[in-house]
């Protein structure tokens, strides 16, 4: 049954196409199976879970993206925090986000427990969109749309922190997005989950 | 070819065939060298994200972070990959090189793309970091250096396969290939498809810098990543060969089933290159079917060649000590192992961190939906480095020891210090690898200057644990470090100005070598009459190495907890869709 005992820098003899003992081939399918579990977890938090990077994606000018943005700064702002602007967007609509080295436009003010479609994309380089402290993040690509449905969960003053090298200031580039509860207010706990 | 080009290695009886020996020892000495600068960035970069310290300027943050990049991952393995696979291609199988000048010319490619690199990054003529995402752009000269670089790499593959070629026509073996060979050969087919990819991106990249052409940033990550990531996968096949060849040297290890193992290898070949996917997974893109499908490299397949992996070489190293008698007991097999043997212990650290941390938390963190709590915070890093450094280049290292007397024929200098420096480098790296997860958990970003972010137009208040793990960070990075110093010095001292191993005698212990070297583990002549008696069916389902059943299962256990915990954190973030 057996090849002949031999190590790993021997040259087998002969055929060595043989049977596995039991306790190799268990180990085998036991590790077959774990990965079938690891892969079906995917497809099924697709369909029962809250949280997946699908999206509406689609191609987009940069400039094009940026002037859609300022759009919709001058449809919703209702004020400004250093001199960006604050925009409050009525639920359900579709919402901008350009990141550009190194800031990311505008301050963007929603209701907790309701929908948006968040856009981002970038004017210049690669961003990373990194929502804190949820811990959310997505890349920024210049030339894409990303059209994520967004739902917050919990009302608070939330930051964004840009996770992708952008340029030597890249560690400056700091934006806000204000969650306000059904009473329109926000927490005066800064985040927090 | 004339008989002065070979010697008889004292230590194996193999034929060693000195230019090809000469090339090994060319390459190796540049992949330490590479390891010197890498590791002298990575004492920098660690003191400047300890934010107490905060050693470095922005600007200089980054361009070491670039250094570190390309010095470590790129210069340090792939010479020292080149070296293997050309030991492997002649050494192991009693052959030839095939072709010695074309090798030194591959060599004096690399040696000169990686130094226009090295120059260009030191200049700051490329602070792009390691992956250079386009739009951002660096000196068109440090894209041709990573293209010289790997057209040299490139030339060492074709020469690895000629002189498997050229062996098998001289009939320098009998059989097939051992099976560390085998992996040396999944390595170099890697190589070639990694190389490819590196081709189709540097060349447009390095066009699109002179002002000749476009690249799509969304393509560029996509293909780039077909390099980035597959290159992981010849570092994977590399070391799973050198698992093999050091349980081997040290304690006997033996191959449990060939067919397991090499199916394994073919596994990794098959589906490695997915794993760009890994990058681009809260990327605009691509759709969801793409990112599944690739991640998972089809259903997890290299991730189960990896699991098989990880039960047969552990398997391999106990049977073999259990057929030379060594050890009673579920656990005397360990227990009575050379503890004491840089080659062993190295091995012992690579495959258990490689697993438990590395693997555990690839494959979680490269789930679709998990990676949206992951993506380029600390935890990525935290994961590549249980790879490539504790993984990887602790195997190096552990071969080091044994290449030190059989190539170099020289005894390991510092033998007090060779001893404890595996324990030092795997021990500082597990506190490296385990506080930069922790701290990627909070949602600390990696590659980043300043988290206080005082110069930031919005606060940001991390928890102040962040604080301490950041320490924690630079003090596991110091020790291992430390422990890289140790291996440079050893390795330099030893190859230099070493003693030679003179004449040995079987079982005499000598002062700066290996056990395995001076008193090899050779296995009686009825062992597979033994081998019969531990496979019998007595033994019961945990066959003949039950200690590495029990301790695979441990392992799934392990992973088990650690992929639910992830998805259940998932489940409070945000809706997101």
């Amino acid at each position: 049954m057996l090849t002949e005992t031999h190590t790993g820098l021997d040259s087998p003899r002969g055929n060595w196409w043989k049977p596995a003992h039991k306790s190799e081939r268990t180990w085998v399918a036991i590790a077959f199976g774990w990965c079938i579990v690891l892969f079906a977890m995917m497809p099924l938090w697709q369909v029962k879970g809250g949280q997946n990077p699908s999206g509406i994606r689609r191609k987009v000018e940069p400039a094009a993206f940026f002037a859609r943005t300022q759009e919709f700064i001058k449809q919703y702002q209702i004020g400004d925090d250093r001199g960006m602007p604050i925009v409050a967007p009525p639920p359900g609509s579709d919402i901008y986000l350009t990141a550009m080295s190194f800031q990311w436009t505008p301050i963007l003010q929603l209701e907790q427990g309701k929908e948006y479609i968040l856009h981002l994309s970038s004017l210049d380089v690669n961003h990373g969109f990194s929502l804190y402290p949820i811990n959310v993040n997505f890349q920024v690509v210049p030339g894409y749309d990303y059209g994520l449905r967004v739902t917050p969960t919990a009302a608070g003053d939330f930051r964004i922190i840009c996770n992708e090298f952008c340029g030597i200031g890249h560690h400056t580039m700091v934006g806000r997005v204000i969650v306000v509860d059904s009473t329109g207010t926000v927490p005066s706990q800064s985040g927090g989950i | 070819m004339n008989a002065t080009d070979f010697r008889t290695c004292p230590v194996t009886a193999r034929r060693i065939h000195r230019p090809a020996e000469t090339l090994v020892k060319a390459n190796a000495v540049v992949a330490v060298v590479s390891l010197l600068i890498g590791a002298i960035a990575a004492v920098l970069l660690v003191l400047t994200r300890w934010q107490a310290v905060h050693l470095l300027p922005a600007e200089w943050f980054y361009r070491i972070l670039g250094v570190h990049g390309m010095s470590m991952l790129i210069f340090f393995i792939i010479f020292y990959e080149m070296a293997v696979l050309i030991f492997a291609s002649t050494a192991l199988i009693n052959a030839r090189i095939a072709a010695p000048k074309l090798g030194w010319a591959a060599f004096a490619l690399m040696l000169g793309g990686a130094t226009l690199v090295e120059v260009i990054m030191w200049a700051g003529k490329a602070d792009v970091l390691f992956t250079s995402y386009v739009p951002l752009k660096a000196d068109p000269l440090y894209y041709l250096g990573i293209i010289l670089f790997a057209v040299g790499a490139l030339l060492v593959c074709g020469i690895f396969f000629a002189n498997l070629v050229v062996a098998r026509r001289e009939q320098t073996y009998t059989g097939s290939l051992p099976l560390v060979v085998y992996g040396a050969v999944t390595a170099a087919i890697i190589a070639v498809i990694t190389l490819l990819h590196g081709a189709a991106i540097y060349i447009p990249t390095f066009l699109w810098s002179l002002g000749l052409m476009n690249v799509d940033p969304q393509v560029y990550r996509m293909i780039w990543w077909g390099l980035g990531h597959s290159s992981q996968q010849i570092n994977v096949a590399a070391m799973v060969a050198i698992w093999y060849m050091l349980g081997a040297l040290t304690i006997g290890a033996v191959v449990l089933n060939e067919k397991i193992s090499r199916s394994a290898f073919v596994l990794y070949i098959l589906f490695i290159s997915m794993a760009s996917a890994h990058h681009l997974l809260v990327d605009p893109g691509m759709g969801s079917a793409w990112k599944i499908v690739n991640t998972s490299y089809f259903m997890y397949m290299a991730v189960l060649a990896s699991m098989i992996h990880g039960f047969t070489v552990p398997a391999g190293m106990e049977l073999g000590q259990r057929l030379r008698g060594v050890g009673t007991g579920m656990f005397g097999w360990l227990r009575k192992a050379p503890w004491g043997d840089p080659g062993f212990s190295s091995l012992v650290f690579s495959v258990v961190v490689f697993g438990f941390v590395g693997g555990i938390t690839g494959v979680t963190i490269g789930t679709e939906q998990i990676n949206i709590i992951v993506h380029n915070t600390l935890r990525v890093p935290g994961h590549f480095h249980a790879t490539v450094v504790s993984g990887t280049a602790m195997a190096f290292m552990g071969a080091t020891y044994y290449l030190i007397p059989l190539v170099f024929q020289r005894k390991v200098a510092f033998w007090g210090l060779a001893k404890i420096q595996p324990y030092l480098f795997a021990g500082g790296m597990f506190i490296f690898v385990m506080s930069m997860t922790f701290a990627g958990t909070f949602g600390v970003p990696r590659r980043h200057w300043d988290i206080s972010f005082s110069q930031a137009p919005f606060d940001v208040a991390f928890n102040p644990a962040v604080d301490v793990l950041l320490a924690f960070v630079a003090l596991g990075g110091i020790i291992a470090a430390t422990g890289a110093f140790i291996f440079v010095a050893i390795a330099v001292k030893s190859v230099f100005f070493g003693e030679p191993i003179g004449t040995l005698v079987p079982g005499v212990a000598v002062v700066g070598l290996p056990q395995g070297i001076t008193n090899p583990p050779v296995h009686a002549a009825d062992v597979d009459r033994r081998n019969e008696e531990l496979h019998a069916p007595g033994q019961g389902w945990l066959g003949p190495a039950p200690g590495t059943m029990v301790l695979v299962f441990v392992f799934l256990a392990a992973f088990i907890v650690y992929f639910f915990v992830n998805w259940k954190v998932l489940s409070f973030v945000w809706k997101i869709g």
